[in-house]
């Protein structure tokens, strides 16, 4: 039997790869201009979205196993989390990523960057979290199945 | 002051932030614990730190005065700021301390109601609603406020669902939660929208200095202070939106509801505080009548309608619940008052009721435990089968009811001196009267319980069978203390009192 999707799939195939590419691209923008961890996380979590789309919600879950979601989520939070951490230990307040660096306009960069990327891990693990919830649903029983 | 010596300097210096950085990062961790008896050790852990760093920062606040916090050396207002004062750090010892309680009466508690697998992920979403908690608590930025409750409510709406495991109707109370909570929540943040819009700022303080020099501010300034009151009297169980209450702290899993009735409520109590006295004020005269006849009025027929509810109440534990939110009537009264005994009394109330009603649920949790009883048909003999929790329950019971030498006393006399120093002496006859109606529900589980005789199962008289000491050791220390509230043992009462009037001093204070 011959495909009906071809083309589908040919242009998404052709296509994840640059999506994926595009949130890193507005990922390591966050820091310095518009952008940042939580749009790169959703232009992450597209790709994927468009690939089970294309290719079904089983080969996604191959794709990326829902067992990496919750680890996802939680190494986001502890990467935020550890960069206001490491600013403890190195003596200052919470967060004030000037420590991090000999340059306190240094540090900000690296404070940001390292911020931005546990936004982007917990925001992409959300997103695809929520689309396999509500993809994996079963159907409702039809009044006749009773 | 010595004891205050003891506290490492670091933890006082960075104890705000760490307060809310703790239970949120080891959230996180918990939640990919494999194990979950570790993960209620590590629970336990992070909320006795940051009970101890609480209960330090208390002191420091009574000592060297309101303590600020900036966020990443961000100077407010543009940074975020956290803010500790008078009327703040006793709800965060509060919260914290609750914490402890409920996490040590968890230990056998979540066996019992807790599918194993999900321990873990329960533990987890616990100590971030205790982050959230303490986050409404201790930040000085009003759209950080919206954050964090919505941090605590949606991990509540998790924890809530939970109780699915003992009894299917926690899915419905936890869905209505959910949907109420989010309203709430939306309005509140729609306020906040229209007070930046009329000063241009989100820290508190700034707002509050912008308002004054504004002499209270235009149409939009009323409208956002409208959505304000709206969106946390939901959170507040406030008597018309408290429709999600009874059924959220009947069906949540006990540790969760001990946890709720004696800390959510009560933060979203502490932000009506700020926002009615610090950030606006009463002097605006849209706020006083707000104060006056809004929350008075709510109050009081909170109090009324709520108690007859309570009466006619076939479960134990929604009794308790509807009790809950004639209780917050009292809060809800003293604020109305508006004056500096009228929020002592009502932020008195506050602390005490989350001790008693604290002690009330977590007897409650154990009657389930032992004997899958929450009917109040079911309570018949429980002071010969249980007696021990029984009597920790009656203790609080009268606590709430108001009889000498329990903190309720305390409160409930503060707050008819108060009414009656203000003239509202309508306002002292339905103190008296509510009270009387906590006789009748209260009187009805006690006198189940120490008039019946122990059912028989099949010819037998059901023996003694007693909660677990990691139950009781809890219930006892909310009980006692409710005794030493009122009694003054140990100066505790004195403490409580103190503590009430120097916040409503702060309150009443600040820019009029």
């Amino acid at each position: 039997m011959r495909d009906p999707h071809v083309i589908l799939r040919v242009i998404s195939k052709f296509l994840i790869p640059f999506i994926a590419l595009y949130a890193f691209y507005v990922q390591f923008h966050g820091d310095f201009g518009p952008g940042g961890g939580f749009q790169a996380g959703v232009i992450l979590a597209a790709s994927v979205i468009l690939y089970a789309l294309i290719f079904g919600l089983e080969a996604a879950k191959k794709a990326f196993p829902p067992s990496w979601i919750r680890i996802g989520m939680t190494l986001g939070v502890l990467l935020y989390g550890g960069t206001g951490v490491l600013t403890w230990i190195l003596g200052a307040d919470f967060l004030s990523y000037g420590v991090l660096a000999e340059k306190s306009y240094h540090g900000q960069h690296y404070g940001i960057i390292a911020v931005e990327l546990g936004i982007l891990f917990a925001v992409t693990s959300v997103m695809i979290a929520i689309f396999y919830a509500f993809g994996s649903r079963q159907p409702e029983p039809e009044a006749e199945d009773w | 002051m010595d004891l205050l010596s003891l506290f490492p300097a670091w933890l006082l210096e960075q104890g705000p932030a760490f307060v809310i950085v703790l239970p949120l990062l080891m959230g996180a961790i918990t939640a990919i614990l494999p194990s979950r008896t570790s993960a209620w050790w590590v629970c336990l852990i992070v909320t006795l730190l940051c009970t101890v760093t609480s209960f330090g920062l208390l002191l420091q606040v009574y000592s060297e005065g309101t303590s600020v916090y900036t966020m990443g050396g961000w100077d407010p207002p543009h940074g975020i700021s956290l803010v500790l004062d008078v009327l703040s750090a006793p709800v965060l010892l509060l919260i914290a301390a609750m914490a402890v309680v409920t996490t040590v009466y968890a230990m056998p508690s979540t066996i019992a109601e807790i599918e194993p697998k999900k321990r873990a992920p329960f533990y987890a979403a616990f100590l971030l609603c205790f982050a959230g908690l303490m986050g409404m608590v201790v930040t000085g930025d009003a759209f950080n406020v919206f954050v964090f409750l919505e941090v605590s409510s949606i991990s509540t709406y998790a924890l809530v669902a939970m109780g699915a495991a003992r009894d299917r109707r926690a899915l419905a109370a936890a869905y209505n939660y959910l949907i109420l909570g989010s309203i709430g929540a939306t309005f509140f943040v729609i306020g906040l929208g229209f007070m930046f819009m009329e000063t241009g700022t989100l820290n508190m303080a700034d707002m509050s200095r912008i308002l004054a020099e504004l002499d209270g501010g235009s149409r939009v300034a009323k409208v956002g202070f409208g959505f304000i009151i709206i969106g946390l009297g939901l959170k507040l169980a406030m008597f018309p939106l408290h429709t999600w209450l009874p059924g959220a702290y009947a069906y949540a899993p006990t540790k969760v509801t001990v946890f709720l009735a004696s800390t959510a409520t009560k933060a979203a109590l502490y932000l009506l505080f700020r926002f009615t006295f610090t950030v606006f004020d009463p002097s605006y005269d849209y706020v006083i009548v707000v104060l006056t006849y809004l929350l008075t009025g709510v109050g009081v027929v909170g109090m009324v309608f709520a108690s007859l509810q309570a009466i006619f109440q076939t479960d134990a534990r929604r009794t308790l619940a509807y009790s809950s939110v004639a209780q917050v009537g009292y809060m809800l009264l003293g604020i109305g008052l508006a004056t500096a005994a009228g929020i002592a009394a009502g932020y008195l109330h506050l602390l005490n009721h989350a001790i008693i009603k604290g002690g009330l649920f977590l007897a409650m949790g154990a009657f389930w435990y032992r004997f899958g009883i929450t009917r109040l048909s079911d309570f018949n003999g429980l002071s010969k089968t249980m007696p021990w929790t029984m009597g920790a329950f009656m203790i609080s019971g009268l606590s709430l009811i108001g009889v000498p030498f329990t903190a309720g006393f305390v409160s409930k006399v503060n707050l008819t001196i108060a009414a009656a120093d203000k003239g509202w002496w309508w306002a002292v006859a339905i103190i008296v009267v509510t009270s009387v109606l906590a006789i009748i529900y209260i009187g009805r589980i006690l006198l189940a319980a120490y008039f019946g005789s122990p059912p028989e199962i099949d010819g037998e008289v059901v023996k003694r069978n007693e909660a677990p000491l990691m139950m009781l050791v809890p219930m006892w220390a909310m009980a006692l203390l409710s005794i030493a509230i009122g009694s003054n043992i140990l100066d505790l009462g004195d403490f409580f009192v103190t503590a009430s009037e120097r916040a409503a001093a702060l309150l009443v204070g600040s820019g009029a």
